[in-house]
């Protein structure tokens, strides 16, 4: 223990960088898969065979086991940054695009007739009464999705992705030797750590974006 | 007039529910026949040779559907009775910390606790069958609470109004109106085993993953496509025969 709490105080900075680095490719894999998730989830949501088909997709791409997932990719995109960002924004689409058909779905019609019957066109109704009513479900979505891409960013460091898996694969190599346990504790829990903070600063930012009316 | 949207997903009926359930099938057939025939149309060096073959291949599916099931039925029976004895009424106080853990425990990197579990307990089929069964457990956990917790109370006291036993109302009202939830979590944790089994190949534990590391390590886009390809085709072949099963196993009247 007062081992474990050594190595983490030598080896500061370097956890907080390969922190920063995970942080950042899953960041940047939620926000691609929030814009194209809502963007599919509001294109499909009025028809009922769109909506079975657009989450039928996107179960299958959760389906797909992610070393097979990153193993498709390597030959297309190479290794590195890309083919992680790529394949954490597929796997992050499912949650999005469920809850944002289920809350679009959600709305009470009659609110929507009666800004239909106040004047509104469809797109203002979208944007101004159904999607801010929807926005909590979405937002749950994009928690959800957030934990989910967190732990398979540890994987791609198979594909010299960046991020705190290069710790577990380091730590997979060293076996046997006192600096294993090291190292893949400190990324494992790095991780969980870092799931944590993404998953209260989600919720904070729901709290400051939902509108009044609807807390 | 814009068209109101129907506000639930109606099942589909008949005929084309039936298609709907040969489309997957299909695609991972021809999926698999076109992988062939172009592996087939190749020049293999002897690298590919070593792994391309019918018995190598054969032998890692076989490991990797015995990881899947092996862990799948151990899991199931320690989460499903965890969440019975965890949604009784005595240990309701700390039931949501419980989920609160689980939903966290949803971010804990699977190649994680794979090597950890190799660490203490060496490398292999059993350490790596562990991982597995650790891996799936809390999701399975967190399902089968929430299946519970959906059980209408009214429908709970009217049993014991009725005159039934704690145990009961457990076996005979509870427990079936949770089947839905409990097969919902076989095919959680077989779509998780299946896809984590593939990580086996790092701790040494074979399975499907030792043909795509292979690809890897050799730098043969050959091996890496069909090791990926026939990971990828079993996760979804797997998980479309558990959703079938969900489907007709589900009691008759929910």
């Amino acid at each position: 223990m007062a081992d474990f709490l050594g190595y983490l105080v030598q080896r500061w900075d370097h956890l907080l960088g390969l922190t920063i680095e995970h942080a950042q490719v899953v960041l940047i894999s939620l926000i691609i898969a929030t814009a194209i998730g809502m963007l599919i989830g509001v294109l499909v949501y009025r028809n009922d065979g769109a909506t079975s088909a657009a989450l039928n997709v996107t179960s299958v791409f959760v389906t797909i086991p992610s070393f097979a997932l990153f193993g498709l990719l390597v030959p297309v995109m190479g290794i590195g940054a890309q083919p992680t960002i790529f394949a954490l924004s597929m796997y992050a689409l499912l949650p999005i695009v469920r809850n944002t058909t289920a809350g679009l779905r959600g709305v009470d019609p009659a609110v929507v007739e009666s800004a239909e019957g106040m004047g509104m066109s469809a797109r203002q109704r979208l944007l101004r009464i159904e999607m801010p009513l929807a926005w909590p479900v979405i937002l749950s979505g994009i928690r959800v999705s957030a934990l989910l891409i967190m732990g398979i960013a540890a994987i791609a460091a198979i594909v010299n992705g960046p991020g705190l898996g290069n710790d577990i694969f380091a730590g997979l190599s060293r076996v046997g030797t006192a600096q294993a346990l090291n190292l893949v504790l400190s990324a494992t829990l790095g991780i969980v750590v870092l799931a944590l903070i993404f998953d209260g600063l989600i919720a904070l930012l729901g709290r400051i974006t939902t509108p009044g009316g609807i807390k | 007039m814009a068209a109101k949207a129907t506000r639930t997903l109606k099942p589909q009926g008949g005929n084309r529910r039936l298609l709907g359930y040969l489309i997957r099938p299909a695609v991972l057939g021809l999926v698999c026949l076109a992988m062939y025939l172009w592996v087939s149309s190749l020049q293999l060096d002897s690298i590919e040779q070593r792994v391309l073959n019918r018995d190598f291949v054969v032998s890692r599916v076989i490991q990797h559907l015995w990881y899947a099931f092996i862990a799948t039925g151990i899991v199931v029976v320690l989460a499903v009775s965890t969440g019975v004895l965890l949604t009784r009424p005595f240990a309701r106080r700390i039931s949501p910390t419980i989920e609160g853990i689980a939903n966290i425990g949803f971010a804990v990197p699977s190649i994680g606790v794979l090597v950890l579990l190799a660490i203490f307990f060496g490398l292999g089929f059993y350490p790596a069958l562990a991982a597995f069964i650790a891996y799936s457990f809390l999701p399975v956990l967190r399902n089968t609470m929430t299946g519970l917790q959906q059980v209408d109370q009214a429908v709970i006291e009217s049993g014991r109004g009725m005159g039934m036993t704690k145990s009961a109302v457990l076996f005979r009202i509870e427990l079936p109106l949770a089947v839905p939830i409990t097969l919902a979590g076989i095919r959680t944790a077989l779509v998780i085993c299946v896809g984590t089994a593939a990580l086996a190949t790092f701790i040494n534990g074979g399975a499907l993953g030792d043909i795509i590391d292979q690809g890897i390590r050799q730098s043969r886009d050959s091996i890496l496509i069909v090791g990926s390809v026939l990971t990828a085709v079993l996760a979804l072949f797997i998980d479309w025969l558990a959703g079938i099963a969900e489907d007709f196993l589900k009691p008759k009247g929910l």
